[in-house]
């Protein structure tokens, strides 16, 4: 379509129509709803739709086919229905259908179950990040701009006919009147799996609410297509980023509320940067991943400074949810809000904008009955949730909701549930706004559930080692130490076998070094070994010092009491004092295989072997670690030979030298 | 009140200036500018004898005919400077005082920004809020 043809040419009566740029969009963006075919012409059924949800009077709608010229023509060309939009606007707005009419200065059309404040304020607030250099911002409030930004609208043509298959609008949304569409976009939104046009198509045909929607956002789609493209984002994924968000930004509000896709997205970008979604992303890394956006750097500042709400330097995966967004809308062509949205707020500092929840959420109230079932489960799940901040928001909603405790409750679930879209969890309904009735009528008996969710967290982070056993045998006041060993051994044994039983590091030092080394190895014992290790002294004596320390012996053994299968075998063990000198040299045998083979166990195996099968599973670690620590040993005496060495050569060169210096005065003499 | 409202960096050069009355700003300027050898002076005193606890707050710098200056320093040897008109007397210490709290505060937000680099001059919004609603509200 040639703009300047359609702009010159609008209308039968040739008058120029001058069409804002907000206006542009949205009859660009009901021009493709209505899938104009390759001539232009518009589909008569889609038209005819759209004219009645116009709510205007069959007349009036005669006159304005009639004046456009539609009917002359017999069909929609892109002028005829620009100005038939032109005219319906007028109608609505209360002059008469009349082309002089159409020179007005008119708000966007009205379609039915939609507001006219909001495409307002949106056409409004964007400004010309259109990239193209040639448009003047907005203010904010004055729709009226300079007129027939052709240049804009030329490319906003190109666009329109380029990328038919624009994402179709995210359904969540604040403002009351979609909440039907949003209500029955539900189900489509779970569709979305890059297939936008498909559904746009399919919610076309679910409802008209839903057409008049698309309508409406798809405007806004072109708008922020143009602007993206231009911007021309570096990310990865970015051109499908703006596909999925370019459809958000539909009202004052809508822009800044995270869909589900958008979370995902947001998800997967914050996996990347960081895999523990609990965690939080340090301030450098977010800044050299948010400069990928291109965006100035005033403006990341400034973005920072809104979504870092607790002001800790570093984001969690909210706030990086927030900024993420804000950069997506700033790219997108919004400008940067002073002050946080209220549906990307985290949900713990809601306090200003609890205000323009109200008249939102009055509205649902009526409409939303059907969707019950549905985000019922949902709601409960969120509200179980978000109980903890329930306390902290309560008494900030407390003051602005008009209604009582129920409107405080509503309040603060669909401001939760703000959050909890924003909290990453993805089986939210995309309206949460819309769930407030139930919300009401559920939350109250919900309200002081516990938090599941918190509760498996709690859980998840408990310590694995469970608390100790208790000894089934205990044949003296050792039983004390042995559940200590036990304790000791038990985190050991599920930590991987990390720490060694106490009894058992000083082992190789003792094979290689000498008896004080058993020494110390009692001293490396804790104190609860007192009375092991004052037994194994007594066993030492018998028992001679290269057999691998008793006590170290001993440790297997208890490391065998820290594993409750083989109570019975160690309670045995130790229900045999007697026997221990020579289990202990038994253990050698069957353990310390690296330090030779000990003397001749004569000793009854049966009762060791029942311990060999139990302590089996430890042995090989056991030698694991001690052949590391030998190693270890090994080194260290390296080591210290080494530094003797070289202490010596030290001194052999301090003599040199010495020598040196008594013959240098000789040499000129 | 204030009228003036100034960080200095270290290096005493300024981070952010403000006045209210905008066309006599050059006069501030020269005034918070003079008002850092006071500063200078009260930190270098003040150091010496009591190490690390030296105060943040350096209190009135100097009283002129029109109007007086306080300061504040941190412990990065960034520099508050607020000038507030002498005839508001009504303004008592612990609100000067408040009011430094605030701009560090806000400050120490600003450095946590990883976009700001340190020794920029700042340009955040937040910050700009609240030195606004510190500054005299005439025009």
């Amino acid at each position: 379509m040639d703009p300047e043809s359609v702009v010159a040419s609008a209308g039968a009566g040739g008058s120029f129509i001058s069409l804002n740029e907000p206006e542009q969009r949205y009859y660009s963006g009901l021009h493709s709803l209505c899938q104009a075919d390759a001539s232009g012409t518009l589909s008569s059924s889609k038209v005819a739709e759209l004219f009645k949800a116009s709510q205007l009077p069959p007349e009036s709608l005669h006159k304005v086919t009639e004046l456009c010229g539609a009917k002359r023509l017999g069909y929609f060309g892109t002028p005829q229905f620009f100005v038939a939009l032109k005219l319906l606007a007028a109608a609505q707005s209360g002059l008469p259908v009349h082309l002089e009419s159409v020179t007005a200065n008119l708000p966007l059309p009205r379609f039915v179950g939609l507001k006219n404040e909001p495409e307002m304020r949106y056409s409004a607030v964007p400004p010309s990040i259109d990239g193209q250099g040639a448009q003047c911002v907005s203010a904010p409030g004055s729709v009226c701009r300079t007129p027939a930004d052709r240049s804009t609208f030329r490319h906003l043509e190109a666009k329109v006919e380029k990328k038919e298959p624009w994402s179709p609008p995210r359904s969540p949304s604040s403002s009351p009147p979609r909440s039907p569409l949003i209500y029955r976009g539900y189900p489509y939104t779970k569709k979305r799996n890059g297939a936008d046009s498909q559904i746009a198509y399919e919610s076309k045909h679910s409802s008209r609410p839903i057409v008049l929607l698309e309508q409406h956002s798809s405007p806004s789609n072109h708008g922020t297509r143009a602007n993206a493209d231009h911007l021309a984002m570096a990310r990865a994924s970015s051109s499908e980023r703006l596909d999925q968000q370019g459809a958000v930004d539909y009202s004052d509000d809508d822009p800044w509320r995270i869909t589900e896709e958008q979370l995902e997205y947001y998800t997967n970008q914050f996996k990347t940067l960081q895999p523990d979604l609990g965690a939080l992303i340090l301030g450098t890394i977010a800044k050299n991943f948010f400069t990928k956006s291109k965006l100035p750097i005033p403006e990341l500042s400034h973005i920072w400074e809104l979504s870092d709400v607790d002001r800790d330097g570093a984001l969690t995966f909210p706030e990086f949810c927030t900024a993420f967004h804000l950069i997506v809308a700033r790219k997108n062509g919004y400008p940067l809000p002073e002050s946080l949205p209220p549906t990307l707020r985290p949900g713990v500092m809601q306090q200003e904008e609890d205000i323009p929840d109200t008249p939102e959420s009055a509205e649902p109230l009526i409409v939303f009955e059907d969707a019950e079932p549905r985000p019922s489960q949902m709601d409960r799940s969120i509200i179980e949730r978000l109980q903890p901040s329930l306390a902290t928001t309560k008494q900030d909603l407390k003051e602005e909701s008009c209604k009582q405790d129920v409107g405080v409750k509503r309040m603060t679930t669909s401001q939760e549930k703000r959050t909890l879209q924003f909290g990453g969890f993805p089986d939210r309904p995309e309206a949460p706004q819309d769930l407030d009735p139930h919300m009401r009528t559920k939350t109250r008996p919900r309200s002081h559930s516990s938090t599941s969710f918190e509760d498996t967290m709690k859980k998840a982070e408990e310590p694995p080692t469970p608390p100790p056993r208790p000894q089934k045998t205990h044949s003296r006041a050792s039983s004390l130490d042995l559940n200590k060993l036990f304790q000791q051994g038990a985190p050991g044994i599920k930590s991987g076998w990390f720490p060694p039983p106490p009894a058992l590091p000083p082992r190789p030092l003792t094979s290689q070094v000498s008896h004080f080394v058993n020494v110390s190895e009692k001293t490396v014992q804790q104190p609860n070994f007192a009375d092991f290790s004052r037994f194994r002294e007594e066993e030492e004596s018998s028992v001679k010092p290269e057999e691998q320390g008793p006590c170290s012996r001993f440790g297997p053994s208890t490391e065998d009491l820290a594993n409750a299968s083989k109570q019975d075998g160690i309670g045995v063990c130790h229900s045999q004092p007697p026997q221990k000198p020579l289990r202990r040299k038994y253990h050698p045998e069957s353990q310390n295989l690296e330090t030779g083979p000990p003397p001749a166990m004569p000793f009854p195996t049966p009762t060791k072997s029942a311990q060999k099968l139990l302590s089996k599973q430890k042995r090989e670690i056991q030698m694991a670690i001690r052949k590391n620590k030998e190693t270890n040993a090994v080194l260290t005496r390296l080591n210290s030979e080494l530094q003797q060495q070289l202490k010596v050569v030290h001194q052999e060169r301090v003599t040199l030298e010495s020598q040196l210096e008594l013959l240098r005065p000789l040499a000129p003499t | 009140m204030a009228v003036c409202i100034a960080v200095i960096a270290k290096e005493n050069y300024p981070l952010y200036i403000r006045s209210v009355p905008t066309q006599n700003e050059l006069k501030f300027h020269y005034t918070v500018h003079t008002s850092l050898d006071v500063v200078e002076e009260k930190i270098s005193a003040v150091g010496k004898s009591l190490g690390d606890q030296r105060e943040l707050y350096l209190g009135l710098l100097y009283p002129t005919e029109d109007y007086k200056v306080y300061g504040y320093v941190t412990n990065s040897k960034v520099k508050f400077v607020i000038v507030v008109d002498s005839s508001n007397t009504s303004l008592r210490d612990n609100e000067i005082r408040s009011m430094f709290r605030k701009l560090h505060n806000s400050f120490t937000d600003v450095m946590c920004n990883p976009f700001h680099n340190p020794g920029d001059t700042i340009q955040s919004k937040a910050f700009d809020g609240i030195v606004s609603g510190m500054m005299v509200q005439t025009g």
